[in-house]
């Protein structure tokens, strides 16, 4: 029998970006709507922002199944995790759960790149960035998917956290406030969805703060 | 590796108000190696004429021979200096003719016309032309540039204002490539003067 | 070119003589260069009285939009435009040679372009570069003979069409023509299809995006409507605007000052005394 599908990939691109900034008492987590491989759409009202614990809220692009998969996984843990302790899983801790998931399937990933924003116990925003097999950095603000290239280089400009390396450790939080951080997210979807094809249609975002969780939508090009 | 990437670079022009900048970053590297950190990428053709090349430094350093050779000669023939748009259609047609065997670059051109127009312009490395008239970018970093100066540009700048912008967009992107970097060099040119600043950056 | 001393500006043509050097880096692993697309949704359909082309702005370079707002609709001849898909640079070149070839045909006949004149000098191009030169077109004009509305593939096969699509979004393109198109439309309706084949493809494929650019041909006219419509304005700016919180430094500043331009006022005697 002649052979088939000799190059077959268990992997897709679905696109999309993600970003999360971190403030003094508030989270700001944001990432289009839009699903597509190839030059086709496949949804354009697709969220990429899944609520895993009351204080910690992950956005992942990448390939959608691998991380719907990731996400069950991490729910399920979560589910036992409450079950054992009787609380809600910190954000730190979700974080450290989210490496070891990721890395325990070190030699056939999950193609998701992850972005986790949270609240941790003082109240205090927090960002981890990920990599597809584990390794992550806590951080001030993060962007991940298709549209990272673009909009890194205006958040540096804008927010420039100060070097991990200084003595004594700085607070890596930025310095603006929940409707600036909001204004900026703003401004770097619509820029990165001038430029890049895999972001579009819809920004989904999710504010975290003292009072609970709050969600908004921008329209972006649909094109 | 692509070869674009062998020797790393950025390149961006920007239009403001009867002016424009052309920068460039100033790393010279083979490969993950730092060659040289004061490397010029931008040439001048004439007083109102700049050309930015990106990709393989011996093939933008090839290129820019022919170009100025051929400048002179037009110079010589015509006793005058090029229009930027004629410039454009000489590297197009130059670069096209090597269509299937292409030099590894990507040129940037911009300048300003007789009647103190600013002209800014890119191809990729086979000459497909691309007008623009807010800003251009090429090289290693040109996904960042493109945020970059998304986010940040805005029309009709002044043109102190535009030198702020083109720097701040420039650094911003180089620190996020590996393999450009070290500083920035640009050109600021009015209908009056040419400025040419260096500026400070990241040495890694 | 060899035999000069010097190196002089060649004739035409295109030359090969880095194809070694290029042909032995890829070799040796580098790879070769992608190069500027359009991704595009271009079409084409014959209206009652002549041809309506039409295209979108976007043009690629993979994932990243290089050009927002670029021409795809290209002159061949007064009475004969072209849409272009493909690598930018080739499509570019194609219609630009041709339409300096028909340029020449017309003060050596002294008689208005045909279309099957451009199509077939188009095709005995892209023909002979066997599929290298890849340059998808959509050929449109109204002549002695009427209108006309053609295909052209890279390879240079050919079709004869009442309505075409071509370019990555031409399925959505297409699919907009097969359900609404009929014969004898007004050119009114002619316009509305095609801005609305377009759309579907601007809307519908990554590859396409931006504004709609029409064309419409008719005997003794051309209307050329660049960004007939604008669906895709940027959606966000801020409203207060933002500044940078760390001034660049400045190493070093160059100041040349250029020479005034000076007026040479003519008139009055050239020649006293």
């Amino acid at each position: 029998m002649t052979k088939q599908q000799a190059n077959w990939s268990p992997y897709d691109f679905n696109g999309g970006t993600c970003v999360a900034v971190a403030g003094a008492d508030y989270c700001v987590i944001a990432a289009d709507t839009r699903m597509s491989t190839g030059y086709n759409i496949l949804t354009r009202d697709y969220s990429k922002i899944c609520k895993l614990a009351d204080k910690s809220l992950l956005a992942s692009s990448g390939f959608q199944a691998d991380v719907r998969a990731l996400q069950k996984n991490l729910e399920a843990r979560h589910q036992i995790y409450q079950h054992q302790h009787n609380k809600q899983m910190s954000c730190p801790a979700m974080a450290q759960l989210l490496s070891n998931t990721l890395y325990y399937k070190r030699f056939f990933p999950y193609y998701a790149f992850n972005v986790l924003g949270g609240l941790d116990n003082e109240g205090k925003g927090c960002v981890f960035t990920y990599d597809a097999v584990g390794s992550y950095e806590k951080v001030g603000y993060s962007s991940q998917g298709s549209g990272s290239k673009l909009i890194m280089p205006f958040l540096d400009n804008q927010l420039k956290s100060p070097s991990p390396l200084l003595l004594p450790a700085q607070d890596a939080v930025t310095p603006l406030s929940e409707l600036e951080a909001i204004d900026l997210v703003k401004t770097a979807f619509a820029s990165a969805t001038e430029r890049d094809i895999y972001t579009g249609d819809k920004l989904e975002i999710v504010v975290l703060n003292r009072e609970g969780i709050r969600r908004e939508y921008m329209e972006l090009r649909k094109d | 590796m692509s070869i674009f990437e062998y020797n790393g670079s950025a390149l961006v022009a920007m239009v403001g108000k009867n002016c424009f900048a052309i920068a460039a970053d100033r790393r010279l590297g083979v490969q993950l190696q730092t060659i040289a950190t004061d490397f010029q990428r931008i040439y001048k053709m004439h007083d109102r004429l700049f050309i930015g090349l990106s990709g393989l430094a011996t093939d933008a350093q090839t290129l820019y021979q022919r170009l100025v050779f051929r400048h002179k000669l037009y110079q010589l023939r015509e006793e005058r200096d090029m229009k930027p748009e004629t410039f454009a259609n000489l590297v197009s047609a130059i670069l096209y003719e090597k269509r299937f065997g292409p030099y590894f670059c990507q040129p940037v051109i911009a300048g300003l016309s007789d009647e103190d127009k600013p002209f800014i312009c890119t191809m990729d490395s086979i000459g497909a032309k691309e007008l623009a008239k807010d800003f251009v970018v090429a090289g290693t970093a040109s996904e960042s540039l493109y945020g970059a100066c998304e986010a940040m540009y805005k029309p009709d700048l002044e043109p102190e204002e535009l030198f702020e912008t083109i720097s701040q967009a420039l650094l911003a992107s180089v620190d996020r490539d590996c393999l450009s970097g070290w500083g920035g060099h640009v050109y600021l040119v009015t209908p009056t003067e040419i400025k040419e600043r260096i500026l400070k950056g990241r040495m890694d | 070119m060899t035999k000069s001393t010097i190196e002089l500006p060649p004739k035409g043509g295109f030359s090969f003589d880095l194809c070694k050097r290029n042909e032995m880096l890829f070799k040796k692993g580098v790879q070769p260069p992608s190069f500027r697309k359009t991704g595009t949704t271009i079409v084409g359909l014959i209206f009652q009285e002549g041809v309506v082309l039409g295209a979108d702005t976007r043009a690629t370079e993979g994932p990243i939009v290089a050009d927002k707002n670029c021409e795809k609709i290209h002159y061949m001849a007064p009475n004969i435009y072209c849409c272009g898909a493909g690598t930018a640079a080739d499509t570019e070149a194609v219609t630009d040679m041709v339409s300096s070839q028909l340029k020449l045909h017309r003060y050596h006949t002294g008689r208005e372009s045909r279309v099957v004149t451009a199509l077939t000098l188009l095709k005995s191009h892209l023909f002979n570069y066997q599929g290298y030169v890849s340059a998808a077109l959509v050929l449109g004009g109204v002549d002695v003979t009427g209108p006309h509305l053609h295909t052209i593939y890279p390879h240079g096969s050919t079709d004869t069409l009442p309505f075409a699509t071509m370019g990555s979004g031409s399925l959505a393109a297409m699919s907009v023509f097969e359900s609404k198109y009929r014969e004898g439309l007004t050119r009114e309706e002619g316009i509305n299809l095609v801005c609305e084949a377009i759309s579907s493809g601007i809307f519908n494929d990554l590859g396409s995006g931006s504004n709609v650019d029409v064309c419409v041909i008719t005997k003794g006219n051309v209307e050329y409507l660049r960004n007939h419509v604008l669906p895709n304005p940027r959606t966000y700016t801020s409203a207060k605007g933002y500044s940078f919180p760390k001034p660049t430094e400045v190493l070093m500043t160059k100041v040349i000052k250029l020479k005034e331009k000076v007026e040479v006022i003519e008139g009055g005697d050239a020649m006293e005394e």
